[in-house]
């Protein structure tokens, strides 16, 4: 469990356009670490995100994964990443088990046929393993998604919205994972709208509001009830 | 500095087109043959563009410098215009000359082929809007286009032949009387200028734009 | 080898998903019956026409069926961003430019052959004599649409007015291409040895060449997205 932070995001500003974002946001995640980043639709939370998976370049500013700035070492920082975006990954007329493969051989691993098969029962989707993408439904691909970044062992995980559409036990399933990954010293960013138990394994809440960091706290004992309060003081404040 | 340069272009213009149609002598062609001092350095200003295009590309890859990037911009803008000037001299002067607009051989499809490859670079920057995309793509658009050249060069001359045989670039030098050649190459001098001169003032203007956007 | 299996990896993937979705493939082969009606209407029954415009109406149909196939290429990666996932999967992405070319490669050629095949028997054309060196030019030349058509094809997947821009920027690149090959296979097809359109082959090879090379080195700049 290392204290010195994996991503640090520095006074960083995004436009695009004449549209600013993202002005002046500083965040710092540790490893072992997981942060929790709130805000509303549009307030930047998936530009945020982009920026650290070096999918866009921020206009000023600066973030670095692991000491590489996200910027101009790229190569260096996707390595040590895992993903979770808006879209899933996937292409509709592979079977979900050859999706698996393809990401994990076009990411240099070494996937044998039992690592799929237990990535593809963890989020419930054995029985259709060999079923084409095209009949699942947006949480099965969703589920499919986390899948494929559970094969990997990343450093860094960043996640748009890991907990939507899924049941109680593919819930259960992934808090375990990330618990896994945290106590292995991993890194997580989570973007997400909801106040319930998902957060249980948020150990920091951030609210993204105005452009800026408009709270970063502990999040303790606070129940859900507290965050919600929490984020309508700091959101309302951002507008 | 820049003004300076459009004082000297200025200069080389009037006293090349002042050459070209006072001191030049009168030839077989005819009056309308002057225009040759205007086509041909047109042509070859624009060479000059796109060889300062690639170079700007190849620079912008390398370095990400948006300076590179307007230089590659500006030098494309230009050199669209002065080829596009030049077929349309080449045009006036071949109507009354050989009787016809256009003929396929290949020179003319040279260029003109080299016109549609550059016009679609400027095209390809109308269309991406993110700034830093767009210079990128345009870059490798640039680097593409600049090496195919050669090969566009040889394919068509083996297609064609029937052009003037090229009379400045002729290996045992030109067999034109001096005083064609040196109205020719004034002018030749005043439209590089004039392309160095038009490049610096839209780079100016690409840079004053891209240092707006907060 | 990690690149190697990447490039496959791909490839393997796009033949895959064109296996089963049929899109283009159906697209294609559909195309190409058109073509073929449309140069028996166009040019009738006249044989000794039908024999001088045959080499540039071939590859005529050949260019056509490449912007289809090849403008298409990176759509695919556009549905569920998957082109997020090519780009930050780790490694030389020119891996990826590899394997996408040959996919391409493997599409065009098998289309060609339906169309090639459909010339020779509803134009009653002989090819026995001609065919070896016709190969080797088809090779080359499709090599050469394809290695650019690629590249642009990354370039332009997500522009405005794609379907405009990408014909408009390949075309022009690829003349040398076009004369080389139409040349060529007029040649052969009048019953001269591969030997008297050397100059032609040279070309197409030193084209392809340069095209391959440029693409793999700038790939990974134009994926950048």
């Amino acid at each position: 469990m290392s204290l010195e932070p994996v991503i640090r995001v520095i006074d960083v500003r995004k436009v695009f356009g004449l549209v600013p974002v993202l002005d002046g946001v500083s965040l710092e995640v540790r490893g072992g670490e997981a942060v929790a980043l709130l805000g509303a639709n549009g307030a930047g939370k998936t530009t945020l995100l982009k920026i650290l998976a070096t999918l866009l370049r921020p206009t000023r500013g600066t973030a670095t994964i692991a000491g590489h700035d996200v910027a101009r070492a790229p190569e260096a920082v996707r390595p040590l990443l895992g993903v979770v975006a808006h879209g899933a990954w996937v292409y509709d007329d592979l079977t979900a088990r050859e999706n698996l493969r393809f990401w994990s051989t076009l990411n240099g691993l070494a996937v044998g046929a039992d690592d799929v098969s237990a990535a593809l029962g963890g989020v419930g989707l054995e029985r259709v393993a060999d079923a084409r993408v095209r009949t699942f439904s947006a949480g099965m691909k969703r589920r499919l998604s986390l899948a494929r970044v559970m094969l990997t062992r990343p450093r860094v995980l960043l996640l748009d919205e890991p907990f939507a559409g899924l049941d109680q036990r593919a819930k259960k399933w992934l808090e375990s994972r990330l618990e896994t990954l945290k106590a292995a010293g991993a890194a997580l960013l989570m973007v997400t709208h909801s106040f319930g138990r998902e957060l249980g394994i948020a150990d920091r809440l951030a609210v993204l509001a105005g452009g800026r960091i408009a709270l970063d706290t502990a999040r303790g004992t606070l129940g859900p009830d507290d965050v919600q309060r929490l984020y309508a003081a700091h959101a309302e404040e951002g507008l | 500095m820049v003004k300076t340069l459009g004082w000297l272009t200025a200069l080389a213009l009037v006293v090349g087109l002042l050459m070209a149609f006072v001191v030049a002598p009168q030839v077989t062609q005819g009056n309308v043959q002057r225009i040759m001092y205007v086509h041909v350095p047109l042509i070859l200003a624009s060479y000059v563009a796109f060889v300062v295009l690639a170079i700007a590309s190849i620079l912008y890859l390398v370095r990400r410098d948006p300076a590179a990037d307007r230089l590659a911009h500006a030098s494309g803008e230009v050199g669209v215009v002065f080829v596009g000037l030049g077929i349309a001299t080449g045009s006036i002067w071949g109507k009354p000359t050989w009787g016809t607009w256009w003929t396929w051989d290949a020179r003319l499809t040279s260029v003109a082929i080299l016109f549609v490859m550059y016009l679609g670079y400027l095209l390809l920057r109308g269309t991406i809007d993110d700034p830093e995309r767009a210079a990128r793509y345009c870059a490798v658009l640039g680097i593409v286009a600049a090496l195919d050249i050669p090969l566009v060069h040889f394919s068509v001359y083996w297609w064609r032949t029937l052009h003037q045989p090229p009379s400045l670039m002729k290996p045992g030098g030109f067999t034109g009387s001096a005083s064609i050649l040196w109205p020719l190459l004034v002018n030749l001098l005043g439209f590089v200028l004039l392309y160095a001169y038009f490049v610096a003032r839209r780079v100016r203007l690409l840079r004053a734009e891209a240092e707006a956007v907060p | 080898m990690s690149y190697a299996r990447r490039a496959l990896a791909v490839v393997w993937k796009d033949l895959a998903v064109e296996r089963r979705s049929k899109e283009t493939l159906n697209a294609l082969v559909f195309f190409s019956l058109l073509l073929l009606f449309v140069f028996q209407f166009t040019l009738g029954a006249d044989r000794e026409r039908l024999a001088a415009v045959l080499p540039g109406v071939l590859w005529l149909g050949f260019v056509l069926s490449a912007l289809l196939a090849l403008g298409r290429t990176f759509l695919v990666e556009r549905e569920h961003d998957c082109w997020e996932g090519l780009l930050l999967a780790p490694g030389d992405k020119s891996a990826i430019y590899l394997g996408k070319l040959l996919g391409n490669l493997l599409l065009m050629l098998l289309v060609e052959a339906l169309v090639l095949g459909l010339f020779v028997v509803f134009f009653d054309i002989d090819l026995s004599r001609a065919l070896p060196g016709l190969l080797v030019v088809v090779l080359l030349g499709t090599l050469g649409l394809a290695a650019v058509g690629t590249l642009f094809a990354a370039m332009t997947a997500n522009v405005r007015a794609r379907e405009l821009l990408f014909p408009v920027l390949l075309l022009p690149v690829q003349v040398p291409v076009l004369l080389a090959t139409v040349k060529a296979t007029e040649a052969l097809l009048l019953g001269e040895p591969l030997g008297a359109v050397a100059h032609w082959v040279k070309l197409l090879v030193a084209a392809d060449a340069v095209y391959v090379v440029v693409s793999l080195l700038t790939f990974d700049v134009v994926l950048e997205g």
